[in-house]
């Protein structure tokens, strides 16, 4: 095994817009947000990212603007350093190394203060940095929140709301009842401080939220409670001159109460999944909710969604296997609950969302809803399968076919077919034929696989077409696991445990069975191009490849295979092995049992989730252990949802290039602006004798 | 803010008769206008000159209906007892009625008083009619015999005592003045040619007969009786040609429709078939209200009129194309201005057309869903017949089905009941309709007993259940015979696997195709 160094995993595209609170600027026009290693900046108005901030090198955890410039911003970061940013132009201004590689907020306090101070206390950690921002460590911490005078700093933890005077140096500890039920429905889970009032307001797991006052002594402290959320009150915030007290939460829901009057409430109802954050800009035009489903909204005048920007879903887990489709190249996969995400990898955007269940998605926990759980784009990209799933008390399963409408451009349901299997579905394929039939194979567990084909209906009825079962097949009565076409569709390969059958699509024989025991076969895949007579089989403990000629195994090796997968575009399988902890990668022809490239430790976890992503130009790297990344791109999922790919050199090389080129004409642009400055306030000082009509010509001709 | 999406009802495939030319033809019918009588209708007769006024026999009277009236026309009273089987002339201007009393009776129609009465039966007269020159009359008694009368003088003419039964339907050629037929509850139907003193062809019916009709062309004779009804070849000698069994109670009463088209026939078990002709397969079928004793169809179709034993007299009259016209232009029409508003503008080729946001309509139980009010939308599903499944399925999904069907009262909690009960066993509906009655026991527990309506619901529902599961242990059984008749049809196929040379197993497989 060599080591690789020309090529390298990195993350693309679909990291989290949503990990810390984003930041409006003082003009409300764009709005900036972290976005795992890089800092984005987004339009508020047209949804649009202007700037990549690119410069750190691990998870950006803070973001703060520059109290004494506001059109600059400070990040931090998990590698240890803070950096000043100009976001208009995009450019990085300052790096301050650190060496406290914990995770961190930014905060900034108004006035200057140009010394530096620490202070532990508990499990609280805060440090004073000059340009007036402070720097909070906040691993022990469930929330924090600054006053806006820098008086005080409040932090919440489990029961206990711990207050820090910064000047006195002085700490006060709130606790509520911590016995028995109570403690764990009364925890805090955010906090958030009064712009004008000694005021601190704070959310509980129960739904409560708390408006303390006369905090700073620990015994006369007051606290009123006002209710309307059914869970946890995950995010606070006060409008900028203190009339308003925002709250989200669970119910997705973005409460406004009146402060004074906490009766009056206002509600703007279903922002699409539960609220973590809420921030206003500084005029208070503006709010902006971020979402756990990795979406920022932006709500103008309290009432109207403007604008949503949305970042990859991260659900509890990808259900459906990963897929491409072909017409737009988007990644498909689950999405928000109950709907499908098309998400472009190359512009690092979700293209849109198709609605797959089409019912009122309840916020509430503990709910059974229905799930997509299965999906499969058909070798065009002219029909989508969908299974949708709900176990409540019994299974309640329906399998949609959807058909791609070239008028709208999206997929438009055709045919529902509810309780197609009494069991659940174990995998669902589409035949790769390229005719006009199309045959779409479902796999349950109810020991049964169906055949299900397009029929047209009679030309005098005015129905469409719909799809309805062709075959139903079984073998022994025994489990069915996994299906897989051969790349001509002349074959339908069947697992059944331990035994693989395989069958003619074209008249529903059974040719052959094939079988290596010990163990279920657990993933089946044909080979492709020039070895489309070899099928391969993983168990838990072997992988096998038979040759379909010879009827006959040709090769099997001892790995505990997560993923077997095909590229479409050439002959190369991968493999993903799942050791004890860590996940382990081959790709090798399955004419010959050597692979042709090995990658031990990808990556933590099992990898059950990948793709092969066909490029637009063939690459055309010529090192032998890079060659299989030529036709295709392969991107894989962790276990904790992280989307991973494999870059290779020349590749890195172009995107070096291009980043260099990005920066030079950046530079050009403010040399431009600078010189032309200068120029005009020359020109100014010394032709002030001329009238302002010809000034306004100036200005206008620098202009364009 | 995303708008909410409304609750999707799910259409089901209609299960049940298909749309076909017939169901639409005799679904073109209004809705029934019913008048009661005193008692019984044992006759409906139209008379065949226009304008179609048709005679209803029930109890001591005739009257005579209008094509349109609601009120008789015209009525005859003077029967000493139960009028039988009143019916016009062919030219309609006579009619003879039988009564229990074995008088015959002739009226004029424009009179009141009877013009001729015909004694010389000795029980009651169930059968009357006219021959086909219209001078004589035949009737049929429960006395086993038949006669016919001379009207001008009033004088029997002939009498045949052949049946060995009541005599209880009879019916005249229209063809020929010589011949008629007379069923009778001794099983058989007679053919009679007046020139000969005794009957010319003999038929087994098997039941007693109930009511006899000719096709127009009298090559057909259609005899009802029993559960059957059966048509018989008399060009070929009375021979059976067809025996119809759809009806699970006696046929009382027949009836051709379509100029010959269509046959109909009434039951007591409440229903009107329609049959084809050609292949006499059932194309449509009537629900009344109860027992049919008599049935009349107007003249082309344009009303069916149809007696009961509770004494109502039903009459559907055809929907005319102008009837279906008159809804729609009752609507007022917007005035012209409107129309022509911003018409007339026609957007030039560098417009950029604005559409008007399109505004989502919810129905109310929506509205009431999208504000949680669980129980009221409920309520508000269950006053139209497709939703509430729906609805019960969203409630089930949301987790709040428990709180919808809690804190019922009585009535309430007999209509939930009610529903359960009628859709329980219906496979679509099972799987949700079992955890709602689960949940409805399991709230309404401690109540049992309290309230007798709740109990017959309680109890209805445990019956259905019981028949239900016997049901499916009959179905199983059933299956289980099935597969071994399957099992023994398909022979063991031997395959031999070429590929498994090395070991040169044979494995024998069993293949099921399931169509």
């Amino acid at each position: 095994m060599v080591a690789h160094a020309d090529t390298r995993v990195v993350h693309r595209g679909g990291s989290k817009i949503n990990f810390r609170a984003p930041v409006i600027t003082q003009d409300s026009r764009f709005l900036i947000c972290v976005s795992g290693e890089c800092i984005k900046v987004f339009s508020t108005s047209t949804e649009e990212c202007i700037h990549h901030l690119q410069g750190h090198k691990e998870l950006v955890t803070g973001l703060v603007l520059n109290p004494s410039n506001h059109l600059q911003v400070f990040s931090c970061s998990e590698d240890g350093t803070i950096r000043l940013w100009d976001f208009t132009d995009g450019i990085l201004i300052r790096v301050t190394l650190l060496h406290l590689k914990t995770p961190s907020t930014l905060h900034s306090v108004p006035g200057k203060r140009n010394n530096c101070e620490g202070c532990s206390r508990g499990h609280q950690c805060y440090m004073h940095l000059c340009y007036g921002i402070i720097y909070l460590c906040v691993d022990y911490l469930t929330s924090c929140a600054l006053c806006s005078q820098g008086e005080y700093v409040a932090s919440v933890k489990d029961n206990v709301l711990h207050v820090y005077f910064l000047n006195k140096k002085t700490f006060y500890r709130f606790a509520l009842g911590t016995s028995g039920e109570m403690a764990a429905r009364n925890a805090f889970t955010c906090v958030a401080c009064h712009p004008k009032d000694d005021c601190i307001a704070t959310g509980h797991g129960d739904g409560k939220i708390r408006l303390w006052r006369n905090f700073n002594q620990e015994k006369e402290y007051t606290f009123s409670t006002v209710h309307w959320h059914h869970s946890g009150v995950n995010a606070l915030c006060f409008t900028p001159e203190g009339t308003n007290l925002l709250s989200g939460g669970l119910e997705s829901v973005l409460v406004q109460w009146r402060y004074g009057q906490e009766g009056q409430k206002d509600f703007l109802p279903r922002l699409g999944s539960s609220i973590k954050e809420i921030v206003v800009s500084p005029d208070g035009s503006l709010f902006c909710t971020s979402h756990t489903d990795n979406k920022i909204t932006v709500i103008k005048n309290c009432t109207k969604v403007s604008a949503v920007i949305q970042g990859l879903v991260h659900g509890d887990g990808v259900k459906t296997a990963l897929m491409v489709d072909p017409r737009t190249k988007a990644l498909v996969l689950n999405g928000k609950p109950g709907h499908l995400q098309f998400y472009s990898l190359q512009r690092d955007q979700q293209l849109y969302n198709l609605d797959i269940v089409q019912q009122e998605y309840i916020n509430q926990s503990n709910l059974d809803q229905f799930e997509v759980v299965k999906a499969a784009l058909d070798s065009r990209g002219s029909w989508l399968a969908t299974v949708e799933q709900r176990s409540a008390k019994e299974v309640e399963i329906s399998l949609k076919l959807w058909a791609f409408d070239e008028h709208t451009q999206s997929f438009v349901l055709n045919t529902t077919i509810s309780a197609p299997h009494d069991g659940p579905i174990s995998e669902i394929c589409f035949s790769p034929s390229s005719q006009n039939s199309t045959t779409l194979v479902s796999v349950s567990l109810d020991g049964h696989f169906k055949a299900w084909q397009l029929t047209q209906p009679d030309p005098s009825d005015d129905e469409e077409a719909s799809w309805s079962c062709d075959f139903v097949g079984d073998y022994h009565s025994l489990e069915p696991k996994c299906c897989c076409f051969s790349a001509d569709g002349s074959l339908l390969a069947v697992s059944f445990k331990e035994v693989v059958t395989v069958w003619s699509p074209a008249s529903w024989d059974l040719l052959t069975t094939l079988s290596q025991p010990p163990g279920a076969i657990q993933d089946l895949c044909f080979g492709r191009l020039s070895c489309s007579k070899y099928l391969l089989g993983a168990t838990d403990k072997n992988l096998c490849c038979w040759n379909l000629l010879t009827c006959s195994l040709e090769w099997s090796t001892a790995l505990d295979v997560s993923l077997l997968l095909a590229d479409p575009l050439s002959e190369n399988v991968a493999a993903f092995c799942g050791a004890e902890k860590t996940t382990d990668l081959f790709v090798f022809r399955p004419s010959e049992p050597r692979p042709h490239f090995s990658q031990q430790a990808l990556c933590t976890g099992r990898v059950t989730r990948a793709v092969f992503a066909p490029r637009d130009e063939p690459l055309d790297g010529c090192e032998e252990s890079s060659q299989w990344l030529n036709r295709s791109q392969l991107y894989f999922l962790t276990h904790n949802m992280e989307l991973l790919t494999f870059l290779t050199k020349p590749e890195e090389e172009r995107l070096m290039a291009l980043s260099k080129q990005v920066a030079v004409l950046k530079k050009h642009k403010q040399e431009f602006l600078h010189t032309s400055c200068l120029l005009f306030i020359s020109l100014f000082i010394s032709q002030f004798a001329l009238t302002l009509s010809a000034i306004m010509t100036l200005v206008l001709s620098i202009l364009t | 803010m995303a708008s909410f999406k409304p609750t999707r009802i799910q259409v089901y495939p209609k299960l049940g008769e298909k749309v076909t030319q017939d169901t639409l033809y005799w679904k073109n019918y209004k809705a029934p206008v019913q008048i009661k009588e005193f008692g019984a209708i044992t006759s409906i007769d139209f008379s065949p000159l226009a304008p179609h006024t048709y005679a209803v026999t029930a109890s001591t009277r005739v009257h005579i209906y209008g094509p349109f009236s609601q009120e008789p026309v015209k009525t005859f009273t003077r029967f000493k007892d139960t009028a039988y089987s009143g019916r016009f002339r062919s030219d309609g201007q006579l009619l003879v009625a039988g009564c229990e009393d074995s008088a015959v009776r002739l009226f004029d129609v424009s009179g009141r008083v009877a013009i001729r009465m015909f004694k010389g039966h000795t029980k009651a007269v169930h059968v009357a009619d006219f021959t086909s020159h219209g001078y004589q009359i035949l009737t049929g008694s429960d006395d086993y015999t038949c006669k016919l009368w001379d009207i001008p003088n009033s004088a029997e003419l002939t009498s045949y005592k052949e049946h060995t039964d009541y005599i209880r339907c009879g019916i005249t050629s229209k063809l020929n003045r010589d011949l008629f037929f007379t069923g009778s509850y001794d099983h058989t139907l007679k053919l009679f040619d007046a020139r000969v003193d005794k009957s010319v062809m003999n038929m087994d019916h098997g039941q007693p007969v109930e009511s006899l009709l000719l096709y127009p062309s009298e090559g057909l004779l259609v005899s009802a009786g029993g559960r059957y009804v059966k048509v018989w070849d008399l060009l070929k000698g009375g021979q059976p040609l067809v025996s119809l069994k759809n009806h699970h109670k006696t046929v009382t009463s027949l009836c051709l429709g379509s100029n010959g088209q269509r046959l109909l026939s009434a039951s007591l078990d409440r229903h009107v078939k329609v049959y084809s002709t050609t292949n006499y397969k059932v194309v449509h079928n009537f629900d009344y209200a109860a027992s049919i004793l008599s049935l009349g169809l107007a003249p082309d179709d344009e009303s069916i009129v149809v007696g009961m034993t509770n004494g109502i007299l039903s009459i559907k009259h055809k929907r005319t194309p102008e009837d279906s016209k008159g809804a729609v232009q009752q609507k007022r029409q917007p005035a012209y201005r409107i129309f022509v508003k911003g018409k007339n503008y026609v957007p030039k080729q560098e417009d950029y057309l604005v559409s008007k946001p399109v505004r989502q309509y919810l129905a109310k139980y929506d509205k009431l869903l999208r504000k949680f009010n669980v129980s009221k939308a409920l309520d508000e599903a269950m006053e139209v017949s497709t939703i509430p499944m729906a609805v019960i399925k969203e409630l089930d999904r949301r987790g709040t089905l428990k709180n919808a069907l809690a804190g019922r009262d009585e009535k309430e909690l007999c209509q939930l009941l009610s529903f359960v009960i009628m859709n329980l066993v219906d496979t679509r509906f099972t799987a949700t309709l079992t955890t709602m009655a689960e949940m409805l026991l399991d709230i309404y527990q401690s109540t049992v007993g309290m309230s007798s309506l709740v109990d017959r619901q309680l109890l209805r529902l445990q019956e259905l259940l019981d028949k239900e599961t016997e049901y499916q242990q009959e179905l199983m059984e059933v299956l289980g015979m099935l597969d071994v008749l399957f099992a023994s049809a398909h022979p063991r196929k031997e395959v031999t696997l070429p590929g498994d040379g090395a070991n040169g197993h044979v494995f024998l497989m069993y293949t099921y195709i399931y169509v």
